[in-house]
């Protein structure tokens, strides 16, 4: 596979956290330590299902500097076509599985005077390690984390014990509770990073508001939690090998072109690195580009495709693969 | 097996040489019998015994008289290590990296013992013993960057990662090939390589910097870059120009087998794992037309690199008072014979 040099781990627990959010802690079976990391980083989950790879990114979330063991919290979406339910309804504790090298594709800008970070449901993730490197090396960071209710809010009083009422603070939408993101944005002091992850309505309303109050665009981050959505089945041509790929409803292309026995290069799975761009030799039909990496102006020029979150509907497609 | 380290210097009275051994451990960079730039990138992985990729952080028979030469070149100019505040973690993932790949690479020569946060370096070389709190500035005698780059070959650059570009915004630079860290902190990728020339237009830069935002931890990448020095002179650099750059109209062709020299950069880049920046190690090498005509193939094969270099390099790489020269007393030891591919000696 492509996307770097795997780690083969050992399940070592399995911890219920919320309503449908569970907690995995992966430690190396060969004994050795885990890499180092940075907050915000993920890793490329591979699980075998029956022989069928999937891959997800998942966030890491245990401290950066714990070299013992790498911990993820993953979300059981409703309708998954696999990824997160394998990992809530088949992964135990002793099993052995795959995670790639950790890739952080959220970093923290290290200058920030402050650090504003704002999470809504599972984007809760990659800010726990985050905090943990933040409140380690002396920065100054304040967290405001939205959740839809009380029992589908994961590890809220965990981080107000670690880290305070100051630095934390929960909204809980069941109460009416919102985070007042205007005023947020138009009190901070000048050098402030503003990171946001969560569902994409909310990453842009945040975006936008920020914009509109005046806020340099460097200084706003954000991470998406993209998987590749389901759509029309299609088949695509690949000019270089000679090969005809076809890609089910419930199928990415770069799934579809892994399954076909060919090495397809990505690293986030998640239309963000770059990574799986590929040249498009041919388009007769549309390219549905879902990705956050192209430009506008390179979506429609409708040379390039990334393969991990992108399809395609109409009659031919080539790709120079 | 013990690298027996020499006594030499690199100025006034240029005693620098390579023995025969390092001679053929040289990283001679062509390939071919040409030379254009690319996106030569390729993995950093270990090579064969015997060779500067037996370890990834290679030590040789130069390793303590270069660093009393950077030690010499600081003391005279401090700001040949900088570092930006907001570096500070990057500088102690670099020292990891370099304890941990020279203790792994020349056990005989470097022990690293790790306790927790309490770590003890020692430095048999260069006489040096010390345990200090990973994490702890204030335990160490520098900054951890300063501290481990006195005591690592080549020079160093940290660049920090952010709105999609690089930043050069910490290093240790005394043995470059004419530029300045002074210069350049601060800058980001497109901005530092501003000088070079044709790379842009053919797109080298825009790849090669959407390779290295990707570049992942665990997998190293390396290229080679070459340039051309008069004497053994490591600090060639822009604010010492006025005592390097005269040598170049030193050449004649009695002296080229001495004077000249063929100066290889192996660049390694590194993700550094707690900061997410990354770690550009130049590692300089350098070998006098005497020596590289020891080797018939690289005898036979640089003049003719020499000879097809377009215009625009050899003005960059400085090279103009004293190519034909070179050529002229390298063409001796060409008998038009085919070379064999790849860099390494017949
Ligand atoms: C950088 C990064 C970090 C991430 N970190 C985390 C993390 O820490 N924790 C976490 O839980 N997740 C995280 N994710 C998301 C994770 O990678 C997966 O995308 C997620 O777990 C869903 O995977 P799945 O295979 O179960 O869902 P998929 O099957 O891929 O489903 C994706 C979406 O499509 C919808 N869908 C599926 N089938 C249909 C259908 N037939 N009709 C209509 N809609 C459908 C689902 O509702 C779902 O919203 C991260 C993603 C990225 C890119
Ligand atoms: C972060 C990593 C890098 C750093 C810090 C760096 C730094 C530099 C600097 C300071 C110079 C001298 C420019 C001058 O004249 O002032 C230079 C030259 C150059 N760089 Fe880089 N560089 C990096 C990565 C790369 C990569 C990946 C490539 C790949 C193609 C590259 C290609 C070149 C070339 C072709 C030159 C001209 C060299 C010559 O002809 O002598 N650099 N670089
Ligand atoms: S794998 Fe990262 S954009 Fe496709």
């Amino acid at each position: 596979m492509s996307g770097g040099t795997e780690i083969p781990v050992r399940v070592t627990r399995v911890t219920p956290v919320a309503h449908r959010i569970k907690r995995f802690r992966f430690e190396r079976s060969d004994g050795r330590p885990m890499p180092y990391f940075s907050g915000g980083a993920h890793v490329i989950v591979s699980m075998n299902d029956n022989g069928h790879v999937r891959r997800n990114a998942y966030s890491l979330m245990s401290a950066p500097y714990d070299c013992s063991a790498y911990e993820i919290s993953v979300l059981h979406v409703e309708d998954s076509r696999g990824g997160s339910s394998f990992m809530h309804e088949k992964v135990r504790e002793g099993d052995e599985m795959r995670v790639s090298h950790p890739v952080n594709l959220f970093q923290p800008d290290w200058r920030g005077r402050k650090h504003l970070l704002i999470a809504g449901g599972i984007g809760i993730t990659p800010f726990i390690a985050m905090m943990e490197q933040f409140s380690r090396e002396g920065a100054c960071f304040e967290m405001h984390y939205a959740i839809r209710t009380r029992d589908r809010g994961a590890y809220c009083e965990d981080l107000i014990a670690r880290y305070g009422p100051q630095r934390v603070k929960i909204y809980c939408d069941a109460e009416n509770d919102r985070i007042p993101v205007a005023r947020l944005l138009d009190s901070q002091p000048l050098g402030t990073h503003l990171y946001v992850c969560g569902p994409a309505g909310m990453i842009d309303g945040v975006l936008t508001t920020g914009l509109e109050a005046g806020w340099p665009e460097q200084n706003l981050h954000s991470e998406r939690f993209l998987s590749s959505q389901p759509g029309k089945p299609f088949s695509i041509e690949l000019t270089r090998s000679g090969r005809t790929v076809h890609v089910g409803h419930h199928e990415s292309m770069l799934e579809a072109i892994e399954a076909a026995g060919i090495d397809a290069p990505f690293l986030c799975r998640g239309g963000a690195c770059g990574q799986c761009e590929t040249m498009v030799a041919l388009c007769d039909g549309k390219l549905l580009h879902n990705d956050v990496y192209l430009t506008e102006e390179e979506k429609a020029s409708g040379r390039k495709v990334m393969l991990c979150v992108s399809r395609f509907e109409g009659k031919a497609l080539h790709l120079d693969l | 097996m013990a690298i027996a380290f020499k006594q030499e210097t690199f100025r006034d009275d240029f005693s620098y040489r390579n023995s025969p051994e390092n001679i053929r451990r040289f990283p001679f960079p062509f390939d071919r019998d040409e030379y254009m730039y690319a996106v030569n990138m390729e993995p950093h992985l270990k090579g064969q015994k015997g060779t500067a990729f037996e370890s990834l952080i290679d030590v040789d028979e130069h390793y303590v008289a270069e660093m009393h030469d950077r030690a010499l070149v600081l003391k005279e100019d401090p700001l040949r290590y900088q570092a930006l505040p907001h570096m500070m973690t990057a500088q102690w993932d670099t020292l990891e990296l370099l304890m941990e790949e020279q203790a792994a690479g020349f056990p005989e020569h470097f022990t690293l013992i790790r306790n927790g946060d309490q770590w003890r370096w020692i430095n048999r070389p260069l006489g040096i013993d010390d345990t200090f709190t990973f994490g702890d500035r204030s335990t160490l005698p520098y900054e951890p960057l300063e501290y481990i780059t006195r005591q690592a070959q080549g020079d160093f650059c940290i660049v920090d990662q952010r709105d999609g570009n690089l930043w050069m915004d910490a290093g240790m630079v005394t043995t470059q090939a004419d530029w300045s860290l002074d210069f350049d902190i601060g800058m980001n990728f497109m901005e530092w390589h501003g000088p070079v020339p044709l790379a842009h237009q053919m797109g080298v830069f825009d790849r090669a910097l959407k390779f290295l935002l990707n570049l992942q931890q665990g997998k190293p990448t390396r290229r080679f870059n070459w340039t051309m020095t008069i004497n053994p002179r490591l600090d060639t650099s822009p604010e010492n120009y006025h005592k390097w750059g005269p040598d170049r109209a030193s050449v004649t062709p009695e002296n080229v087998g001495e004077k000249v020299h063929l100066r290889v950069e192996v660049q390694s880049l590194w993700r550094l794992p707690r900061s997410n920046a990354i770690l550009f190690v130049i590692r300089c090498y350098l070998m006098n037309m005497n020596e590289l005509v020891t080797v018939p193939k690289w005898a036979r094969r640089f003049p003719r690199v020499l000879s097809t270099l377009p215009p625009e390099l050899i003005d960059y790489k400085g090279l103009t008072r004293y190519r034909q020269t070179t050529i002229d007393w390298l063409s001796r030891f060409d008998d038009g014979a085919p070379t064999s591919p790849g860099t390494f000696p017949d």
